[in-house]
């Protein structure tokens, strides 16, 4: 299907029923229950899950691939939403004009700073590309103000030119879709929410996601995989190795891109914030998370961590006593004040731990722990299935 | 007809004079052994070949057209492949997508952006990268993953690998240094084999003096830095200074 062999083509269709379906699947407490504060299936949250993963997919196609660290990619995701920002001020709130420029504007930033970084590898490289974005943080805090509005953040004011806005709607939209309208399905206690922000940007994750297939089992992408491996080798394999990181700089960049103008489409805002090295850092979480190299992992990652710090960071110590007021007064009040460390402003901790937890018992990441569960069941079912024969013959 | 040339080469690394001087011929289809004691230089000329290292003064001329200032890359699209003491495989990868990336830069060259075609339609790459792995009776194991083969198979992958780059200069830095007597015969016999059917030039660095007299045609022996003398494996096995120098250490 599409040039994809039958193993990615049903990887493909898993993805696909995933996002489409993610308003249930997200949402599966019902409203009145105590677990409705594990439900993740809001707009904003679910639009996250996708953008991020969109950032992760393509972050993964350089570090996953090649190897190469970089500790500056949220650079690319910031100036990706600045330019989106800019087309609603001068042009109007239709986002694939944003969307395009950011892409463009994403993957001309990291040509420039891949050509430069990529001049060295291990951590020279990753220091190099963490300089950079840190250098582009500090200008688009201060001193490109007049470009980037400074600390305030970039947004679109009633003043601004919007040349094609006309009588268009003035919050963002897709050919006249509008990002944020919801509709709310009521199905006894649950409520299904289907955002067209969300499904906009759900369609981009698997564009993209696709796109990474493609790479993946591409000429391209195993050359990307052996300068991982063996530089010297393919060096003197008559390989130029340059410019296929480079390549692959430019197009995670640029996936970087999309998915801040994505962000900036969903809330036309842009901030410097989003191009800090914290936020870089975040990226390379989500890929070593979910399982750098394999081609879903960078989504499980970025989902992952996106539930965790928006459904952690909301429990505070009057949920932990709620839900532990049976226990008699000393025992609650002892778990409340362990438990409270990890959830609330502590969500950190609880990440922490689990980062540690995996990448100690499974390098791999998520995607590792699947396959392992998987064979774990594919032995008993043999092992039945061995007991069983036995007994026959 | 030489299809490499060596003229003045020398090489200081600080105040070592690891080549002085030294001249060279290779002549085409022919099997030219570079020996010597350890220290002679022969790693140290065999990277002004490959692009490792610029010398400080002379020329490498590779079928009329000089090597120097170009990178190792370039050089192997030129026609010269390479063989490492330890073998310099793709350890992550399969047996056979090691065997595909060759032929992909030979058909391809340096670079080519070729991220949307599927790497399993490429047909004459399969069937290329399979037919070598085949010729080194290596199908069976196209699927293993290279790093968890026996050291005398990665070394028959990686000659099989810079074969199918259709090299005329193949460079074989002591490839069976380290190994058991049974995996040197079995590479003696291998590259023999190589001589015969491939129009292929080859120079190798060698300790082991049965397998330079079993391959090589042309004998250079270098010590400290210059070439001592160069002949016939007969001719160098008499010859008296190169007893003094090397062989008689040796204990051949
Ligand atoms: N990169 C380098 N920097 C400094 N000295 C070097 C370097 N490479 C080689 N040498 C020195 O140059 C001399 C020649 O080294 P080379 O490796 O060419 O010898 P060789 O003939 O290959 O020896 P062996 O048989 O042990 O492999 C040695 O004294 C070595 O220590
Ligand atoms: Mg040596």
């Amino acid at each position: 299907m599409l040039g994809l062999d039958k193993k990615n083509s049903a990887l493909l269709l898993i993805v696909i029923a995933l996002t489409v379906f993610a308003p249930f699947l997200m949402n599966p407490f019902p409203q009145s229950s105590g677990l409705a504060q594990f439900n993740a299936g809001y707009p904003d949250l679910m639009q996250r899950f996708v953008i991020f993963g969109i950032f992760a997919i393509g972050f993964n196609i350089l570090f996953g691939l090649t190897g190469y660290l970089s500790f500056g990619h949220a650079a690319f995701l910031g100036v990706g939403s600045y330019a989106a920002v800019w087309m609603f001020k001068l042009l109007s709130m239709n986002i694939v004009p944003a969307i395009v420029l950011s892409v463009i504007v994403a993957g001309l930033f990291s040509l420039l700073i891949g050509f430069i970084s990529l001049r060295r590898s291990g951590i020279y490289f990753s220091i190099l590309t963490l300089a950079f974005a840190q250098m582009s943080f500090a200008l688009a805090y201060s001193v490109l103000t007049p470009l980037t509005n400074g600390e305030t953040g970039l947004q679109v004011y009633n003043d601004d030119p919007q040349i094609l806005l006309g009588n268009g709607p003035t919050v963002t939209h897709l050919f006249g879709f509008e990002m944020n309208s919801t509709s709310t399905l009521a199905l006894g206690d649950w409520a299904f929410q289907f955002n067209m922000g969300y499904y906009v940007s759900a369609v981009m994750m698997v564009l993209a996601f696709y796109l990474s297939m493609r790479i993946f089992n591409s000429p391209f992408g195993l050359m990307l995989r052996a300068i991982k491996t063996n530089q010297t080798r393919l060096n003197y394999t008559g390989v130029s190795t340059r410019p296929y990181t480079l390549a692959a700089f430019v197009i995670s960049g640029m996936y970087a891109g999309l998915a801040g103008g994505l962000m900036a489409s969903m809330d036309p805002l842009a901030g410097a914030e989003r191009m800090q090295w914290t936020a870089s850092g975040e990226v390379v979480l989500m890929v070593i998370l979910g399982g750098a190299g394999t081609l879903i992992g960078p989504i499980l990652g970025a989902g992952f961590i996106k539930y965790f710090e928006n459904i952690f960071s909301k429990i505070n110590e009057n949920v932990l006593h709620g839900w532990f007021a049976a226990l008699p007064d000393g025992l609650e009040n002892a778990i409340v004040w362990v438990l409270h460390f990890f959830v609330g402003k502590g969500w950190h901790l609880t990440l922490g731990l689990l980062f540690m937890l995996i990448v100690i018992f499974l390098p791999g990441g998520l995607v590792e722990g699947g396959q392992r569960i998987g064979r774990l069941f594919k032995r008993k079912k043999s092992g039945d299935d061995a007991s069983n024969t036995k007994p026959a013959e | 007809m030489n299809i490499l040339e060596v003229k003045g080469v020398s090489k200081r690394f600080g105040g070592l004079q690891a080549l002085g001087d030294v001249n060279l011929n290779v002549q085409k289809n022919t099997v030219h052994a570079i020996i010597g004691p350890n220290g002679a230089g022969k790693s140290t000329l065999l990277n002004c070949f490959v692009g490792k290292l610029i010398p400080d003064s002379g020329s490498v001329m590779f079928d009329g057209q000089s090597v120097l200032g170009k990178k190792p890359h370039q050089i192997n699209q030129m026609g010269i492949s390479r063989v490492f003491q330890t073998p310099e495989i793709f350890t992550d990868l399969t047996v056979m997508e090691n065997m595909m990336i060759p032929c992909l830069a030979h058909r391809d060259g340096a670079f080519e952006m070729n991220a949307m075609v599927s790497l399993a339609g490429q047909k004459d790459i399969q069937e290329k990268a399979e037919e070598a792995l085949a010729d080194m009776g290596m199908a069976d194991k196209r699927h293993m993953e290279a790093s968890a083969m026996s050291r005398g198979d990665k070394r028959r992958l990686e000659i099989a690998m810079c074969l199918a780059q259709e090299p005329r200069l193949l460079l074989l830095d002591e490839p069976t240094a380290g190994m058991a007597r049974a995996d040197t015969n079995n590479t003696i016999d291998l590259l023999k084999q190589i001589k015969e059917t491939h129009d292929i030039t080859i120079a190798i660095i060698e300790h082991d003096m049965h397998v330079v007299f079993s391959l090589s045609e042309r004998i250079t022996v270098l010590a400290q830095g210059t070439p001592l003398v160069e002949d016939t494996p007969d001719n160098i096995k008499g010859h008296p200074k190169v007893r003094e120098a090397y062989l008689g250490e040796a204990q051949v």
